[in-house]
């Protein structure tokens, strides 16, 4: 299936974790690139969201959302830094 | 203009519809919690069904500023769970739900101090938040210089076929990839790297580049940016998927 861009996922980001995302930065934990998590690439289906580094490829958070719950995997991200207002 | 801690969700109703395109619709929804948006964000809208079943899908804005009027256009997905009913059924008077407003990285702002050049490069509904983009530009009397490359099917599937040809502050080209209007001198074609060269500013310019289209485009377009010697770092992109 073909990706969309990281920006595609600021919604659920803000509703989930209240982090606008576009504005982010973040370290991808396989390969170490650091950058703005709207230049990630998503995969967005009916069953959640994965998103992936531009760089390796590797999975760097994925959402799954369910009429109970919302299960969030930041497992591939070292780290998030979100400008202060 | 955004504030991040103004993204909620918002009840809209639908007070105006019309087809824009073949298989688009224009959908103007007054929001009178909405906060404004820059040129170029986007919302989540979402829809419920009687049995408690969502779905969501991010649109681009086709307004921007402070305004609680806001404006959408919906390309038909064939197949597709949310768009059809937005494009055929949604009525006026209608209820929706939607979450913005987002999207803090494909913006342009007209207090921006940059006045290098902004190029904007759309492939087909790609072209409306950079539009929103074009719009406000004209709102303000001194900013940089704006270009707009629009590739597009056919005649028949310009958005915004009218306020375009409108626009002041903004050289449009569109470039028709299957069939051209009557009388035009260039025969129907995809772009190619000559014809973005062509038809946009060249890198000794440094603009600033927004491209928006299905991801095989924006991914071409970037391609032959970078080997026309654009600076990747002044180029951003919004890739929305399939070729609709």
């Amino acid at each position: 299936m073909t990706h969309v861009d990281g920006n595609a996922l600021a919604g659920t980001f803000v509703e989930i974790l209240g982090i606008e995302i576009t504005e982010a930065i973040g370290r991808c934990r396989h390969c170490g690139s650091v950058y703005g998590l709207a230049r990630t690439r998503a995969f967005i289906t009916a069953m959640g969201a994965v998103m992936r580094c531009k760089d390796c490829d590797a999975v760097l958070a994925v959402i799954v959302q369910n009429p109970r719950a919302t299960v969030v995997n930041l497992s591939g991200l070292s780290y998030i830094t979100v400008p202060r207002r | 203009m955004t504030n991040p801690t103004l993204v909620r969700w918002h009840v809209g109703r639908v007070i105006g519809r019309r087809y824009e395109a073949d298989s688009a619709v224009r959908l103007e929804l007054d929001v009178p919690t909405w906060p404004g948006n820059d040129a170029g964000s986007h919302l989540d809208l979402r829809l419920t069904a009687p049995d408690g079943y969502q779905a969501s899908r991010s649109y681009s804005l086709a307004s921007s500023g402070e305004s609680t009027r806001v404006v959408l256009v919906v390309h038909e997905v064939p197949d597709g769970e949310v768009s059809p009913f937005l494009v055929h059924q949604l009525a006026e008077g209608d209820e929706v739900e939607i979450q913005g407003p987002l999207g803090r990285y494909f913006i342009w702002n007209p207090a921006d101090p940059d006045r290098s050049p902004v190029q904007l490069i759309a492939g087909g509904s790609g072209v409306v938040p950079l539009f929103s983009m074009a719009s406000a530009r004209e709102g303000v009397e001194e900013s940089a210089d704006f270009r707009l490359l629009y590739s597009v099917r056919t005649p028949r599937d310009v958005l915004f076929a009218d306020e375009l040809g409108a626009l002041s502050r903004t050289t449009v080209d569109i470039v028709h990839t299957r069939e051209s209007p009557p009388r035009s001198v260039r025969p129907p074609g995809r772009l190619t790297r000559d014809g973005v060269a062509a038809f946009s500013f060249s890198a000794s310019a440094s603009p600033r580049t927004y491209i928006c289209g299905p991801t095989a485009f924006v991914e071409t377009i970037v391609e032959w940016l970078l080997e026309l010697g654009h600076d990747p770092a002044r180029i951003r992109t919004e890739r929305f998927g399939g070729s609709n």
